[in-house]
């Protein structure tokens, strides 16, 4: 045992580059090359179907990247996929799969649009309003998952299923308000929160097509990035992460950092939340439950819940997002097909997780007698 | 007694017994799998896509038993992909698991377009209520055979995690990977088939859905059925005749909502739509950190640790 160790330590690697390079090649590698094998086994899937494509995956492109107008409005939907990807991979980190950041996007973005009610009628200016709805918004979120990283730690509960739970929770309650009290006598087909007015919508990045939530969900990505990699916090989170037993060992506050991880994410999509509020609807109804959420744990799975990385991988699936209209007009394919792509993505995704550190090339070559 | 109160204590009956059998097949389901040591989160999967694909063939075949069977196909389908994935080093299940509930309800969705608006033929029910004389407890016990089969089916496994060769294996695995493998038992065939035959039972559980109650194919189906008995699995301690009590129980809360509608009471409908989730929450806490549930836990499990 002495010796071995001995041994590693003074073996080098031989030539060629350093450790941390074929790390970062190899979790480039893999994960591009599931994307391809996915699509490949879609393309598959569509054959079977009776459909091109070629056509398929161009229809994307265009849809996706190929004007100025369609590359905007993938950016416009991949802003909520940012935030609910690092609502996953925040928790990711510290070793928590936490699947509930849809109900938190909901909750946060239907509680903004309540506390909004009171004070458009009472006239409070946009200034003082929107502020007020991001805490809110970020603050419900918080609380909501942070409960999870409680609930996990303190009670020993599974926080993939009790994050699940919560997030029907969270859709009952805001129906409950939605279709209740909360209920704007106008909506009549769908119920819906009072409209919070024009002037209390958030706008657009100048110069563009797309809301602030885009930016705001960059910074977020960055200042997470440098917390979870940068600061003792995301040290002793990725310690815990790692093998939380010995963090505790440690002396790590473990739970603690289980609840601030937790709440860090719900914040994020909370967030989330309040940007399809405010700058989307203009109002809390079911067109929050979009499926976001959900397909941020895809998103950051992809990025290998690497906060910067979520930003490149929430774009490349807004654009499939963006796509997914024209690919139901031209091709009279039902609006399922994306699910389907997202699935194949998944299960492709997790099957690659085998390859890492089985792979030659991206072994370091250790010299040294290892006997 | 008030007359408004036994309406609603009969509709919850009626309620329970017709909403649980979902969550008996796929508890079932579950529980054979987790006793082999391995988790399947993904069963709401099956259950929406065995929905659909019952639904689907019984409005091609016109019989809705072979819908059943089908959809029973269908879960076995995604069980054994389920299995075959978590043989791989290295993978997940817990994440495999939430991959294959959005593979699956993508498939369905996708393949389930064309079922929304045709009448399929449904599965009769057994009337066993008549004798009562009382129309609202006839229509209470209206029993559909699906019903009794899952309980003949948890007394068989009951019966033979005990008392037969094959339970004995399937729980030695799920206790200790390492003794099964002295034993000469290839662990990975093991779950690969506990996995499997798990998600077979899941998927006709959803082939109730569609089938007879609430007895239509649409997308809003299956709200999270599949993972409560997931839940439900570690309430009932891995035991498959706790697991129809715990179902029986789930259905009555699942039934609250409509028992009240069905007595004028409409407000709070959606506050009781949330009942089995908030029911299932306190569940789970009550029975996490449980001797009783540490004592009967699959050793090799990796959800309760």
């Amino acid at each position: 045992m002495t010796a071995e160790t001995a041994d590693a330590a003074t073996a080098k690697p031989s030539t060629g580059p350093n450790l941390q390079l074929l790390r970062f090649a190899e979790s480039v590698t893999i994960p591009a090359l599931a994307l391809i094998a996915s699509a490949l086994v879609f393309s598959v899937f569509l054959l079977v179907i009776g459909k091109d494509p070629v056509t398929f995956y161009a229809l994307i492109w265009t849809g996706g990247f190929g004007s100025s107008f369609s590359f905007q409005n993938t950016l416009q939907r991949a802003a909520p996929l940012i935030l609910t990807g690092l609502a996953f991979a925040v928790p990711a980190r510290i070793g928590l799969t936490m699947i509930g950041g849809e109900g938190a996007l909901v909750l946060g973005g239907f509680t903004a649009a309540a506390i909004a009610i009171p004070m458009v009628i009472g006239g409070v200016p946009p200034i003082v309003t929107l502020p007020v709805m991001v805490i809110t918004a970020m603050l419900t979120g918080g609380l909501w998952v942070g409960l999870t990283g409680w609930l996990k730690y303190y009670r020993g509960v599974n926080e993939t299923i009790a994050s699940l739970l919560l997030s029907y929770i969270a859709i009952a309650i805001m129906n409950f308000f939605v279709e209740g009290v909360l209920r704007d006598p106008a909506s009549a087909n769908k119920p819906s929160t009072m409209p919070i007015g024009d002037a209390y919508r958030v706008g657009n990045i100048p110069g563009m097509d797309v809301h602030w939530g885009l930016a705001a969900g960059v910074v977020l990505a960055v200042v997470l990035w440098i917390l979870m990699s940068r600061t003792t916090f995301g040290f002793a989170a990725r310690m815990t992460g790692g093998n939380a037993r010995a963090a505790l060992a440690q002396g790590l506050p473990v739970g603690w950092l289980m609840v601030v991880c937790c709440m860090i994410a719900g914040a994020c999509a909370g967030l989330a939340g309040f940007f399809e509020v405010t700058a989307i609807h203009g109002q809390a109804n079911a067109s929050l439950v979009a499926g976001y959420g959900f397909t941020g744990i895809l998103v950051s799975f992809l990025a290998r819940h690497n906060p910067l990385a979520v930003v490149p991988v929430a774009i490349l699936f807004g654009a499939i997002a963006a796509a997914g209209g024209v690919i139901q007009r031209r091709m009279g394919m039902p609006d399922a097909t994306v699910l389907v792509l997202q699935g194949i993505m998944f299960v492709v995704l997790l099957v690659s997780e085998t390859f890492y550190g089985r792979i030659k090339f991206f072994q370091p070559r250790i010299t040294g007698d290892r006997t | 007694m008030d007359s408004a109160v036994v309406t609603v204590l009969i509709a919850m009956l009626g309620g329970a017994i017709r909403v649980s059998t979902p969550f008996m097949f796929v508890a079932l389901g579950e529980c054979l799998t987790e006793k082999s040591g391995r988790i399947n989160l993904g069963l709401e999967g099956n259950l929406v896509l065995g929905a659909m694909v019952a639904y689907a063939v019984s409005f091609f075949t016109g019989n809705p038993w072979v819908g059943v069977l089908a959809a029973g196909g269908a879960g076995l389908f995604l069980g054994a992909l389920h299995g075959y994935i978590c043989k791989l080093p290295k993978v997940n299940d817990i994440a495999v698991g939430i991959a294959m509930m959005s593979f699956g309800t993508g498939l369905a969705f996708f393949f389930g377009k064309p079922f929304i608006q045709p009448t399929a033929p449904r599965l009769d029910a057994i009337p066993l209520g008549d004798w009562t004389g009382n129309a609202a407890l006839a229509q209470a016990l209206q029993v559909n055979p699906l019903f009794f089969v899952g309980i003949v089916l948890s007394v068989v496994m009951w019966w033979a995690f005990r008392n037969t060769k094959w339970g004995l294996i399937v729980r030695m695995t799920g206790d200790s990977a390492a003794s099964a493998k002295a034993m000469g038992v290839s662990v990975d065939l093991v779950r690969f088939l506990a996995t499997a035959a798990g998600g077979f039972l899941a998927g006709i559980g959803g082939a109730f859905l569609s089938l007879y109650y609430p007895g239509s194919w649409n997308q809003g189906l299956s709200s999270g059925q599949g993972l409560m008995a997931v839940a439900l699995v570690i309430f009932a301690r891995w035991d498959p005749i706790k697991c129809i009590f715990a179902a029986l129980l789930f259905g009555a809360a699942g039934a609250i909502g409509p028992a009240l509608q069905s007595v004028g009471i409409s407000q709070g409908y959606y506050f009781f739509n949330a009942a089995p989730y908030i029911l299932t929450l306190f569940i789970m806490i009550a029975s996490a950190r449980s001797k009783g549930a540490a004592r009967e836990v699959p050793g090799e499990l990796s959800i309760t640790k």
